[in-house]
């Protein structure tokens, strides 16, 4: 009797143990990205991926100071709004509270976006003043990318705020290229390597 | 209909959703301390809170305030007795007055995060309320006072 009620336990635990496993799903692989090593088409494609990053859209919200850049001339944003901890800006000066959710109609009106926001003060993420080299390197590297994989820096290029980009409110220029363009250059400057161009 | 909670008083107002939060608050309820000063988010006059929020009302649809709680200059304290309205008295910081609604609700929420600021912390956060009298020296000295008289309220209970 004693034997039958170990196996009996033993036969359910085994049966918890599976379906905690076959139920755990945050434990999910992330797809792989299959990369072919072609520096040349990778770095062909991060000389265009370059000039958007470098464009106002992407550049004014990627400073090397702690206050965001303003206008298709990059200037220090008017009233020096700072980063903060969270990249969300200080006390009364915090960016939701002039940046809404969507574009205000109208000229020199704030551009919106419900994920308005700077680079955190921990992880910069810096694009102002850096090369082409620079700039390959620190965005495939996880420590100075946001912690992203090759799937999720993919995967970035979709990501709402980026976009906001070519929808930036009346006024201001668009990026050099269409969003659409820029995605194939980026990931096939990713699948083909992340390739950075050589430092000059 | 749009419902608003403005200073823990609900208001039933017709207006569009993409109305500016200060036009109803000016126009439709008549609340009129707060102001209007360059109607594209640069000057601050039109702070309020929105859920605690520096928000500028003057670029912020009513729509964005339904189910929040708005409060103006005028629910900062139903006695005029928030730190920074006596501050601001003893010191008599308004000179035309024009941005000092504004002023004060800035520095509110400023008080709010950070019971000590420093004149560094002051200028983080009041950088986006222009006066035009200059009186910007009296604002940072009233906000260091009302930090402290905030300081012996809070001790006192």
């Amino acid at each position: 009797m004693k034997k039958r009620s170990l196996a009996v336990i033993g036969t359910l635990l085994i049966m918890v143990a599976i379906m905690a496993f076959s139920l755990d799903t945050s434990k999910t692989i992330a797809p792989l990205v299959v990369v072919k090593k072609d520096s040349l088409a990778s770095v062909t494609a991060f000389k265009q991926v370059y000039t958007v990053l470098m464009s106002a859209r992407c550049m004014n919200c990627h400073p090397s100071g702690d206050v965001p850049l303003q206008g298709d001339d990059s200037h220090l944003h008017t009233m020096f709004p700072k980063r903060g901890v969270e990249g969300k800006g200080l006390y009364a000066m915090k960016c939701s509270n002039c940046h809404q959710p969507t574009n205000v109609a109208g000229l020199n009106k704030p551009p919106g976006n419900p994920n308005w926001h700077l680079p955190p003060a921990n992880m910069k993420m810096v694009f102002q003043g850096r090369t082409s080299n620079q700039l390959a390197k620190q965005l495939v590297n996880p420590k100075t990318n946001g912690h992203k994989t090759l799937q999720q820096l993919i995967e970035h290029a979709d990501d709402g705020l980026v976009k906001a980009g070519w929808n930036p409110g009346e006024g201001r220029t668009l990026p050099p290229m269409s969003h659409a363009a820029f995605k194939k250059a980026w990931i096939t400057w990713i699948k083909n390597g992340a390739y950075a161009p050589e430092s000059k | 209909m749009i419902t608003l909670n403005i200073n823990k008083k609900t208001y039933k107002v017709d207006a569009n959703p993409d109305t500016p939060l200060l036009w109803v608050l000016r126009d439709i309820i008549g609340l009129v301390g707060t102001k209007y000063g360059c109607g594209v988010a640069q000057c601050g006059a039109c702070v309020v809170h929105l859920n605690g929020e520096a928000v500028r009302s003057c670029v912020t649809k009513v729509s964005r305030a339904e189910g929040k709680k708005v409060v103006t200059i005028e629910g900062l304290s139903a006695t005029n007795a928030h730190p920074l309205q006596k501050a601001w008295l003893e010191l008599d910081v308004s000179q035309c007055g024009y941005c000092q609604a504004g002023q004060i609700m800035s520095a509110a929420v400023l008080l709010k995060e950070n019971k000590k600021p420093t004149d560094q912390d002051i200028d983080n956060a009041m950088a986006g309320n222009i006066c035009r009298c200059g009186t910007y020296l009296r604002i940072r000295e009233a906000i260091h006072l009302a930090s402290e008289l905030q300081g012996k309220e809070t001790s006192g209970k």
